[in-house]
């Protein structure tokens, strides 16, 4: 029995059945019967202009173009007759009459669409005597090389910027032969996903820039690896030789990244060939930094910890880890630290609200799956610049945005995003939760829901103002609402009212609540018990350790840091450095030496990342996905597992006896005891924001600065998102303190002070000024320790 | 009967006679040995000995780094490392050849698109020491440059075949 929307058509003497309105090249491709193409790309709408697709149709005048044919019951398809291979062959020479002989020259060479259907359709001889078409080549900035004569005027890009990176950022000009893809005006692509169009350009006409001439495609292996930077956990292709990662390529998987990946996971592999790698075991004696061997380095890193211990109790003993650190390498270290006695121990360096740990859920996920996002209808954003942090979560929201879904934002910053967003509320950080509890109250007024007496009384004293009235409107009317708590919301000084709010808010119109969780393994973290109230899959710990805070103030005798740079992975930098500068053993896993590590350290000891490393990330949807190495690390280093397993031998702890990454995942998957074992406290609202200062400080970690990798990218370095120097202003706060763009300023923050220059930007809300947090040039500004003030120099 | 017949032949020499008929040809026909290294064969312009690297007229380099070369030599022999020059050319930071692998089947040469790489007809080298076959770009641009001439002549002779 054939459903009623289904149809028959016959290909090539092949009887297939299809959805009614398909389009031919859809049932070809599905019945694996190839028809030439290059404009067709099953993520983008259908342009028809290169005419390489075209079939004979029976009762047709004219070879029809697969792409665009939609499928009418009994008809009958020839790809290869005579008459369909005539067309394509004429076709191919048409597209061949401008295309450059360059192939040797070529990037694209060897993967070229255009170079194996030359083979299959081209003619060996060009009938063409005439001048070749020559384009200028455009600067489209760090991360993309154009060779704009080679284009074949497929228009993929093009409609790549229109349909999926909301950017319009290239476009054709003119017709015909004159017509010309660019940017118009010179300009840089800036899009979080621009890298997409180097795969979906046919040619060579949009290649890779970091890439360029270094390998040619068919020395390349291919090896699968998972992204190491925002919490979506992208797969990913990465291509080597000879044991160097030469670029990165998306692996397709519909349920996480489609085809899709964002520049960042593109482009880090960079950092892995930063001078600055740290290629040999060093420690710290008297007579300063020298190499030693393994055996000399873990016997002074677990001598120099078991003093500490012994000396100051294991209270004085604090662990910090990256979150972009393996779920193997974090349960490791948690079972160090607790095997030496201590629950000091945390991912989280850019929080500085734990009231609410006890309340969180086993750990922060989207609570739905990626392509459970795109059917939304109703989406509130706390706290997210979620276009720049998790690019593909964001195409996800876009989808369903452009379907109609309502989009409501509450920001501290007017970010920028590539839909329509229904309302947004952009406030100063001090006045988020209130923005929020708005939303609440008016949610709790028209509620059938039974609301806690003490929300009620608690949100009394709230007014609700006409946007947050229309949001919660929205919200009650959406039969599929999501609430989405990000990573300014997990960092904000308040973070735990916004999230107890957040639960209100969520609860009372029947919402999902999700956290986009900032790292590739934030969510590993806390499973693998890399928070010290909680051990692996949140077990209780009778005495809680101390938080990231608590460890660097006042700070304690000794640390183990695991891939972090802690005067750029920290929320409050200067007093990290202080604390570790004091304190008498610090042993840093770390794949770069850097002169704060050599100022702060007594043991360096180098670890494997990213490529080199083998292990698990967890995702925000809860995903498990393991990789392997598939590069050597640099010189003596090696993966921080097998370093950690090392040292927990040497500190003689039982336990450590693992072979491989997969024996430590079956142990820690052992703890599972389901998500309900979590013990969660009760909820403990409060409306208590922070005092709002003359001038709040927003710290934002911009999105190519969020880890000791990405922030070597080098061609990401050199694109805007990775963040400037100046403080961003808007007008009208600019007028009262005369200032005006490009002045200079001193931002004084209690006894530290950094000079800088002012640019006005108007999505900053009036009484508060944005830095791009993560650099240098900020190591010691602590924001919310002291009053802020601002002068003009 | 062949036993008798062959018991004569043997008797009056014959084999010996016949062997000696070809010995005395050879001693009165025309010499064809050569007296090497004084004396040479002659060449065929398509002969393949060592390798060099072309330059174009101007003095820059041929090879573009496309690496064909590397890709079709069935020996391995070939290994090129490539990189954005300054002037935004695509162009070589190493080619080495190990000559200890080299098979002289001229597959190089026929597939380079800017005939850069060829075999000369330079065939007497020698290495004293480990590592010395091993010819780097700046030993091949060299042996372009002090052959040049005759490579030109060669290429310029065969075109019609090519």
């Amino acid at each position: 029995m054939i459903s009623p929307d289904m149809v028959t058509i016959e290909v090539d003497g092949k009887s297939l059945q299809a959805r009614k309105g398909a389009m031919l090249i859809e049932v070809t491709d599905a019945a694996d019967i190839y028809v030439p193409r290059f404009c067709y790309h099953k993520k983008l709408t259908i342009a028809a202009n290169c005419r390489m697709c075209l079939v004979e149709v029976e009762k047709a005048p004219k070879p029809l173009p697969a792409c665009a044919t939609p499928i009418m019951d009994g008809m009958k398809v020839w790809t290869r007759s005579p008459r369909a291979q005539e067309a394509q062959k004429s076709t191919m020479e048409f597209l061949l009459i401008n295309h450059p002989l360059d192939c040797p020259i070529c990037d694209q060479g060897g993967e070229c669409e255009l170079q194996d259907l030359a083979m299959g359709y081209g003619a060996g001889i060009s009938r063409y005597s005439e001048g070749k078409r020559v384009v200028q080549d455009k600067n489209v900035g760090a991360l993309i090389q154009t060779d704009m004569t080679r284009c074949i005027h497929c228009t993929r890009c093009v409609r790549f910027g229109d349909e999926v990176a909301g950017v319009r950022e290239l476009g054709a000009t003119g017709r015909g032969e004159d017509m010309q893809i660019g940017t118009y005006i010179e300009q840089a692509l800036v899009s979080e996903l621009s890298g997409n169009v180097i795969d979906l350009c046919p040619v060579g006409a949009l290649t890779s820039k970091p890439f360029r001439y270094t390998a040619r495609a068919w020395e390349l292996r291919q090896r699968e690896g998972i992204a190491p930077h925002d919490s979506i956990g992208s797969n990913l292709y990465l291509h080597v030789s000879d044991n160097r990662v030469r670029r990165v390529v998306p692996r397709e998987n519909e349920a996480i990244n489609e085809v899709w990946l964002s520049d960042r996971d593109r482009y880090s592999y960079l950092g892995l060939y930063s001078p600055d790698r740290l290629t040999a075991p060093m420690i710290r004696t008297d007579g300063g930094w020298r190499e030693v061997d393994w055996d000399a380095a873990l016997d002074f890193a677990a001598a120099g910890l078991r003093a500490a211990v012994d000396k100051h109790g294991a209270g004085q003993l604090g662990a910090l880890t990256s979150a972009t650190a393996t779920t193997e390498e974090c349960y490791l270290l948690q079972k160090l630290l607790r095997g030496l006695g201590s629950n000091n121990i945390d991912h989280r360096l850019l929080h500085s609200d734990f009231k609410d740990q006890d309340r969180a859920p086993l750990y922060p996920g989207l609570g739905q799956s990626l392509a459970e996002l795109e059917r939304r209808d109703a989406v509130l954003l706390i706290g997210s610049n979620v276009r720049k942090e998790q690019p593909l979560a964001n195409h996800r929201l876009r989808k369903t945005a452009q379907r109609g879904a309502f989009i409501a934002v509450i920001n501290p910053v007017d970010f920028d995003f590539n839909y329509t967003i229904g309302a947004k509320l952009i406030v100063r950080p001090a006045r988020m939760v209130a923005a929020l509890a708005g939303i609440a109250k008016a949610l709790v007024g028209g509620s059938k829901k039974s609301v806690e007496p003490k929300v009620v009384d608690m949100l009394a004293s709230v007014k609700v103002e006409d946007t947050q009235r229309a949001i919660a409107k929205r919200l009650k009317a959406s039969a599929a609402p999501t609430v989405l708590l990000g990573n300014l919301a997990a960092t904000h000084p308040c973070a735990s009212s916004l999230g107890e709010l957040t639960a209100v808010v969520s609860d009372l119109c029947g919402a999902k609540l999700g956290y986009l969780a900032e790292h590739a393994n934030t969510c590993g973290a806390w499973i693998a018990g890399a928070v010290p109230h909680r051990g692996p899959f949140g077990q209780p710990i009778a005495q809680p350790g101390l938080h990231a805070q608590a460890m660097l103030d006042p700070g304690l005798r000794a640390y183990v840091l695991l891939g972090i740079e802690p005067e750029l992975d920290c929320c409050r930098p200067a007093q990290a450095m202080h604390a570790l500068r004091n304190a008498e053993c610090v042993v840093s896993l770390s794949a770069y030496r850097t002169p704060r590590i050599e100022a702060y350290g007594h043991a360096m000891l180098p670890v494997a990342i990213y490529a080199e490393n083998t292990g698990t990330l967890v995702n925000a949807s809860g995903e498990w996905q393991a990789f392997g190495a598939v590069v050597p690390p640099p010189g003596e280093s090696r993966p921080a597992w097998k370093v950690l397993r090392v040292l927990g031998n040497r500190l003689g702890l039982a336990g450590f006896d693992y072979a491989s990454t997969d024996e430590i995942e079956k142990d820690l998957r052992a703890g599972d005891a389901g998500a309900g074992a979590v013990a969660r406290g009760e909820s403990d609202l409060s409306l208590d924001g922070h005092a709002a200062a003359e001038l709040d400080l927003i710290p934002y970690v911009p999105a190519y600065r969020v880890d000791p990798l990405v922030r070597r990218a080098t061609a990401l370095q050199q694109t805007p998102d990775a963040g400037d120097r100046r403080l961003h202003i808007n007008p009208r706060v600019a007028r009262r303190f005369d200032l005006a763009e490009g002045a200079n300023v001193r931002l004084q923050n209690g006894e530290e002070a950094v000079e800088l220059s002012v640019t006005l930007d108007v999505r900053v809300p009036d009484d508060c000024v944005l830095i791009y947090t993560a650099q240098p040039a900020f190591e010691t500004l602590d924001a919310g320790t002291a009053p802020l003030s601002l002068q003009r120099l | 009967m062949p036993a008798v017949k062959d018991y004569f032949r043997s008797l009056l020499l014959g084999e010996l006679l016949k062997g000696m008929k070809l010995t005395g040809r050879y001693l009165f026909s025309r010499k064809i040995t050569v007296q090497y290294p004084e004396e040479k064969t002659p060449q065929s312009p398509r002969f393949r000995g060592h390798h060099a690297l072309r330059r174009y007229p101007n003095g820059e380099e041929r090879c573009i780094a496309c690496k064909l070369c590397e890709a079709v030599c069935p020996a391995v022999a070939i290994t090129i490392e490539s990189e954005q020059r300054a002037d935004g050319t695509r162009r070589t930071t190493r080619y080495d050849i190990d000559l200890t692998k080299c098979i002289f089947c001229g597959f190089c040469e026929e597939s380079c698109p800017v005939d850069a790489i060829v075999e000369t007809r330079f065939f007497e080298y020698h290495g004293e020491q480990r590592g010395d076959l091993i010819v780097t770009k700046e030993k091949l641009l060299a042996m372009g440059d002090r052959f040049e001439q005759e490579i030109a002549a060669d290429r310029a002779q065969d075109a019609m075949y090519r």
